[in-house]
């Protein structure tokens, strides 16, 4: 029997996870290149899967990548982002209020109860309050912050922390939430906020999200070939298409890691992990 | 270099709609007539909007920067990305929506058009769809569409068509042989549906005169069952007799190998058997409920014999060799009835009881002539289809004597 040489890992936040990578799987065999994945119900246990020997790849979450920057780091080792979504640059997450609210910016803010998503959540948690404290308000101190936790372990990719904090702010029970721009959108077009009710008082900077991580001493033939099919998959390519569709993204692009810097940054003002890569939060459930 | 309002070939103003509240048709709109790389310039006052017009466009490949004017209003300048058109290609066209006279759909159905419109454009990459009966010429029939037209006319209410409360009384060996004629035709109405349910599911949309066909025949036939039924109930009575024989004779019309040979077996043979079947209780009826449920049915019967019939004619002049294989269906048929019972005597006895009108000798010498002459009228009229098809006149009497005693 032969062995698959690249085995990716994947974090299995919603059934399509299965549907995408099976998909990819077989798209890679027809291309000449055997691949495989394994699932992970949390990007904690997939990072360290890549300092084990068990992945040569993982599909990381932004938050994955810096903890698995740091583990590198510590050891002496190096991971890479071969590629990302085109889906995953440049993204804002908001700092949103009701429409009726007297809040109009980030300085009403002081003294009152900010709705955030999971505890791992880049997008709704961990880069909105990097804003904040860049603005000089202190989470915790200078505010109250409400945590919407949703599925543990999977770093905000459950948007369910992003609705519930949403449906908080209606409910008038926080008086401002946080949510990455393309949600507001998408909560407006569903219903979930009715039209004209809310109001953005704050955008963050433009961050990226997840990116295919190499492992350190990955097979580096191996995935240069990965790599170089990942870039080559095209949106007109029916038979490719609907995995790109269900994987978000209309093109497949270098991979970057300038886009993670305030990340990073939140990471150490949260306490979230220490400079190896351990983790720090006691009340983070995964 | 960053793309300016002149470089763009097409400018909007969603004004004050916000983009999730229904400005987002409005950039599609724009969108769509325009070539992957030019340029939108698009122009806005509601709160937020190009946070999201940013979200968005990353979603869907487009390229967006946005400028402050200097009376402070926010434009954006959008640029197509290529994937929009990239869905479209190799996308597979569909043949003709509507057909002129005497067109003819394709000859094969794609798999991969599945349930789509015939004439739409169907995305490369969707799923196939299993339907079995996919080339023309096998299910086709030149006035399926005309077939069609008459059918939805003729679409009648069981309710309202049949005047249910029109008084009679008849005496009950009459009453008994009403009940025994109807609870036969309601089994054989039962393979009049369930045999071209089984083809419905299987026709390709392409096709869809002969589904729209298929689709009223079945519905014509639920409402046979409900008029027989009734005229079972209204005098309180429960259905009488099923035999073996006849079941089995209606078991191989669902075993029929194919479209075409069905066609022959069940409309050709069976239903034009029942046209003269209904006409005769049409006639011999002794109550108006009963003359006016057969006639209602003898019209609908009658639609899907000329179904049938214009179906085997396309098929024979486009592939005249099938004629062997229909005669094959009708003897083989034949062969698996033998030693079956034919019709059974419960309802030849009701039919000449019906025809006859009383059980005195006189009226049941009348009644048993009826019935004979009955018989030989559905013979002539299998014998006299069947030459039209294209059998030789011999061939024609041998295949309809063959045709099974249970009529159906």
């Amino acid at each position: 029997m032969t062995q698959p040489t690249l085995v990716m890992g994947a974090v299995a936040y919603a059934p399509k996870v299965v549907t995408i990578w099976e998909g990819f799987k077989d798209w890679f065999a027809r291309q000449g290149l055997a691949f495989d994945y394994v699932l992970y119900s949390n990007y904690e246990a997939q990072v360290q899967a890549q300092f084990d020997g068990t992945l040569h790849l993982a599909w990381n979450s932004p938050l994955a990548w810096v903890r698995a920057e740091r583990i590198a780091r510590s050891r002496g080792l190096a991971v890479k982002a071969l590629a990302m979504r085109d889906t995953d640059c440049d993204l804002r997450s908001l700092i949103v209020v009701r429409a009726d609210s007297p809040l109009q910016d980030l300085a009403d803010l002081r003294g009152r109860t900010l709705g955030v998503g999971a505890i791992d959540s880049p997008q709704a948690t961990l880069l909105p309050l990097h804003h904040l404290r860049q603005a000089g308000l202190v989470p915790g101190r200078d505010l109250a912050v409400r945590r919407f936790d949703v599925l543990g372990g999977k770093h905000g990719d459950h948007i369910g922390g992003e609705r519930d904090a949403a449906l908080a702010l209606l409910a008038g029970e926080v008086d401002a939430c946080c949510m990455i721009a393309g949600n507001h959108l998408a909560f407006g077009l569903d219903g979930t906020l009715p039209t004209g009710g809310t109001r953005v008082i704050a955008s963050t900077e433009p961050f990226d999200h997840c990116n295919m991580t190499a492992s350190p001493g990955a097979p580096e033939a191996d995935v240069t070939r990965f790599t170089e099919l990942l870039l080559a998959m095209r949106w007109d390519d029916p038979q490719v298409r609907p995995l790109l569709e269900l994987e978000g993204l209309r093109q497949w692009l270098p991979g970057r890691t300038s886009g993670y810097a305030r990340l990073d940054r939140a990471v150490d003002e949260e306490g979230f992990y220490d400079a190896d890569g351990n983790i720090l939060r006691a009340d983070y459930r995964y | 270099m960053t793309p300016t309002a002149t470089s763009c070939v097409r400018t909007i103003d969603i004004e004050s709609l916000g983009l999730d509240e229904g400005a987002l048709l409005l950039v599609r709109q724009a969108l769509s007539g325009l070539p992957a790389g030019a340029r939108l310039l698009v122009r806005g006052r509601a709160p937020h909007w190009t946070l999201h017009l940013e979200a968005w466009c990353r979603q869907q490949g487009h390229e967006l920067s946005t400028h402050t004017l200097p009376d402070g209003t926010l434009e954006a300048v959008l640029t197509r990305g290529a994937w929009a058109e990239g869905r479209w290609h190799d996308a597979m066209a569909t043949g003709r929506s509507q057909l002129a006279s005497g067109e003819l759909p394709l000859a094969e159905a794609d798999p991969a058009w599945g349930l789509a419109a015939r004439g739409a454009t169907v995305e490369a990459g969707s799923p196939a769809f299993g339907f079995g009966l996919r080339v023309r010429d096998e299910i086709w029939a030149g006035t399926a569409a005309e077939i069609y037209r008459q059918a939805a006319a003729g679409q009648w209410d069981p309710q309202t068509a049949v005047d249910w409360d029109a008084p009679f009384e008849l005496p009950p060996p009459i009453e008994a042989a009403v009940v025994q004629v109807m609870t036969y035709l309601i089994e054989n109405e039962n393979a009049a549906l369930v045999v071209p349910a089984r083809h419905l599911g299987q026709v390709h949309p392409h096709y869809r005169e002969v589904q729209q066909v298929l689709a009223l025949q079945c519905a014509d036939e639920a409402r046979h069952i409900e008029v027989f039924t009734r005229r079972i109930g209204l005098r309180g009575h429960q259905p009488m007799r099923s035999t073996a024989g006849g079941q089995a004779s209606l078991l191989t019309l669902l075993q029929a190998p194919d479209f075409s040979c069905t066609a022959l077996l069940l409309s050709v043979l069976g239903e034009g058997t029942f046209v003269n079947l209904l006409n005769f209780l049409h006639e011999y009826a002794p109550d108006p409920v009963t003359r006016q449920i057969c006639r209602l049915a003898a019209r609908d019967e009658a639609r899907h014999v000329a179904f049938g019939m214009a179906h085997l004619e396309h098929r024979i002049a486009v592939e005249p060799d099938v004629l062997p294989r229909l005669q094959n269906a009708v003897e083989q048929r034949h062969e698996a009835l033998a030693p079956t019972a034919g019709l059974n005597e419960e309802v030849f006895d009701a039919l000449v009881l019906l025809a006859g009108g009383a059980l005195t000798p006189e009226a049941v010498r009348r009644g048993h002539a009826a019935v004979q002459q009955l018989k030989q009228e559905m013979a002539a009229g299998r014998k006299a289809r069947l030459q039209r098809l294209g059998f030789d006149p011999a061939l024609a009497q041998r295949l309809a004597d063959m045709h099974t005693r249970n009529f159906m």
